[in-house]
């Protein structure tokens, strides 16, 4: 049986909810009911089911409801009329005692700012969630110790959010979560303020929890290419109301309307053909002041043959070769300097495909994908430009 | 000229005031009277404990709380500023405006921010609270005093009582105002762990809020001290009477002497609190 069922939900904003809703039953338009009573329709009449264990994401852009819609689910919004269930109990029928038990014990939420409490180190803010549950001190740190663990985060507990990367702090965020060992993960665009790398890293970081933990997660997001990753269904939304929910590649090969369709076709074309679609993390950088001997173990613990070179600042200084760095070795320079190699090809992000290949075609090493401030963002290898236009053919 | 307005009869709003706080005496007279005993006493434990101890040591506590809540030279400052009160015979008199500016402070907080922090929870107290503080703040602070002295007759009492009610809406503001500024995310965050009201006020909502509930206490503080000299037309005394006696024999120098003890005390307390606002602004 389903782990949440959602039946016939709608939520009106506004003081006279009633009279939007008999125009909504009437058939009448979002924006004439707006015109007309002054109420807006954030959800519409939206049913659905989801099974334990799956990943369920929902994908809008922004206005289409889908905040409103996993606030629902908590009931941090007030549905108007509808019915959830999560199991066999009506999340919508609770009471404020039955409600906060069902929000500290069954799910947990991970918030698109992160939402960690400055003033609180990182240790307490993983444990607040039992803490509020009034746990026993040495569990409440062992189990919020775990949860750190989990998102590779050992060694930080005793500093603070502001000291953290945004990458880092969505993962605390996702410890908090976790800590409290909840059936039901709700996501709230929690990967949509990272960096893209960072924003891939964590997706794939939480399909490998996923295999491990196999909770039932719900994930809202903007992102197609996010959806299709990580969805087992997605679910589309569009002003207020759900258009298609489905598996990935049948939302990709069988849109349900025109909407679903330019949508899919838009962002195919505009994400993941450019050079931010493709690059990935560099395995290693050196710095100007690190010697050649350093450089050589870099590439030989990566297995690599040159060396991108940064500053402090993350700017992209030049590369160097194994070549080069084992001459200057010989000839006992102490720093990468003098040997540094400023022809390497350089691209930004949003550099499409076509353009890549030919700049491949001529580069004996990686590409540098930068952005304006000449900070490394990622590097392409030529391999991934030939797999990324061969499955853009099928 | 013929004037519209001269056709309404003059409404004796003034009559009204009156009558009404003779009606309040009259029904709550009793508790006036209980409530004038004790700030009474508590007034003259403050006092008597602050007189209790010898002044230098009094002096050199100051100055070291100044240390650790601020710097060297505030510490310096305050050593220096607080043995000149003592030289020109002014320490009893301050350690009386003292002991006043303490206990409303204390009272103004202890009410203040409990009622603080219902406008910023019930949109019903917001809405009643605040008219009543933009009347508090804007009518002239010697307003006050005729009615306190109708209930409290002369004295400190009458005194203490006025600058409560002066001191009172900066820490009901900063603490409402803080608890609206922590930001939604958060009280969300809180929310859907399963908070309780309780739980999401003391754990989220009152730390964040902290800093700004510091600065409230500062200015009640410096209000505290700014009535409790006003209040010496009332029999307050302290330093307050020492600038009045000035005024009244056209006394320039002991007046001036008088005020710099008022500014030494000021500047003290204010680098003392605005301290403790800072570092937890930080931390």
């Amino acid at each position: 049986m389903a782990k949440i069922t959602v039946e016939n939900l709608t939520k009106i904003f506004g003081n006279h909810p009633e009279k939007a809703l008999t125009l909504m039953d009437q058939g009448v338009s979002k924006d004439e009911i707006l015109m007309k009573t002054g109420q807006a329709v954030g959800i519409k009449d939206v049913s659905f089911e989801i099974e334990e264990g799956e990943t369920f994401v929902v994908m809008g852009l922004s206005g289409s409801g889908k905040s409103t819609l996993i606030r629902c689910l908590n009931r941090l919004i007030e549905p108007t009329r509808g019915k959830i269930f999560v199991g066999d109990n009506e999340v919508t029928s609770m009471n404020d005692n039955e409600l906060r038990l069902f929000r500290r014990n069954k799910q947990a939420m991970v918030f698109q700012q992160f939402a960690l409490f400055p003033h609180r180190n990182i240790l307490e803010n993983t444990a607040y969630g039992l803490e509020i549950q009034n746990a026993d001190s040495a569990e409440k740190n062992e189990r919020a110790q775990k949860a750190l663990e989990l998102v590779g985060l050992k060694g930080w507990e005793t500093r603070y959010p502001e000291e953290l990367s945004g990458g880092m702090q969505q993962r605390v965020g996702l410890a908090r979560a976790l800590a409290v060992d909840p059936e039901i993960l709700l996501m709230d665009e929690a990967f949509s303020a990272l960096d893209p790398l960072i924003r891939r890293e964590m997706q794939d970081e939480l399909l490998d929890l996923q295999q491990k933990m196999n909770k039932t997660i719900v994930f809202i997001t903007h992102d197609l290419d996010e959806a299709l990753k990580i969805g087992d269904r997605v679910a589309l939304m569009k002003d207020g109301e759900v258009v298609q929910i489905d598996p990935p590649e049948l939302i990709l090969t069988n849109p349900a309307d025109e909407y679903v369709a330019k949508f899919v076709e838009d962002v195919d074309l505009a994400k993941v053909l450019t050079a931010e679609g493709v690059m990935i993390h560099p395995k290693e950088v050196a710095f100007p002041k690190d010697g050649p001997r350093i450089a050589l173990r870099k590439m030989k613990d990566k297995g690599i043959s040159s060396l991108f070179v940064v500053n402090r600042n993350r700017q992209l200084q030049g590369y160097v070769t194994a070549e080069d760095a084992a001459k200057a070795a010989e000839r006992g320079e102490k720093e990468l300097t003098g040997i540094i190699q400023t022809d390497s090809p350089r691209v930004s992000p949003d550099t499409t495909l076509n353009e890549l290949f030919e700049v491949s075609a001529s580069a004996s090493i990686p590409i540098a994908v930068i952005d304006e401030e000449k900070k490394l963002l990622g590097i392409i290898i030529r391999g991934a430009i030939l797999s990324a236009l061969s499955k853009e053919a099928v | 000229m013929f004037n519209p307005l001269d056709l309404i009869p003059r409404i004796p709003l003034g009559d009204w005031i009156d009558w009404f706080i003779r009606w309040l005496l009259f029904h709550i007279g009793d508790f006036t009277r209980a409530l004038a005993a004790i700030l009474r006493s508590a007034i003259d434990a403050f006092n008597d404990g602050l007189m209790a101890v010898p002044p230098i040591l009094l002096i050199l506590i100051f100055s070291l709380i100044a240390w650790r809540m601020s710097n060297r030279s505030v510490a310096l400052f305050s050593f220096v500023g607080l043995a000149l009160i003592y030289n020109t015979q002014l320490w009893g008199a301050s350690m009386e405006t003292l002991a006043m500016v303490l206990l409303a402070a204390s009272l103004s907080i202890i009410i203040g921010i409990p009622v603080g922090i219902l406008s910023a929870r019930k949109e019903l107290v917001h809405r009643i609270v605040w008219p009543v503080l933009d009347l508090m703040q804007t009518m002239p602070a010697f307003v006050y005093l005729i009615p306190v002295v109708f209930f409290f007759r002369l004295g400190v009492v009458p005194a203490v009582m006025a600058t409560v009610i002066f001191a009172m809406p900066p820490v009901i503001r900063l603490t409402g105002l803080g608890i609206q500024q922590v930001p939604k995310e958060l009280v969300e965050a809180s929310e859907a762990f399963g908070s309780t009201e309780w739980q999401k006020l003391v754990k989220v909502q009152m730390p964040l809020a902290l800093p700004t509930i510091m600065a409230g206490v500062n200015q009640c503080i410096m209000l505290s001290l700014s009535m409790v000299v006003i209040a010496a037309m009332i029999g307050a005394g302290g330093l307050g009477g020492a600038v009045w006696r000035a005024i009244q024999r056209l006394d320039i120098g002991g007046g001036f002497e008088s005020g710099l003890a008022v500014v030494v005390v000021a500047i003290v307390l204010d680098r003392i609190t605005q301290r403790v606002r800072k570092s937890n602004s930080n931390g």
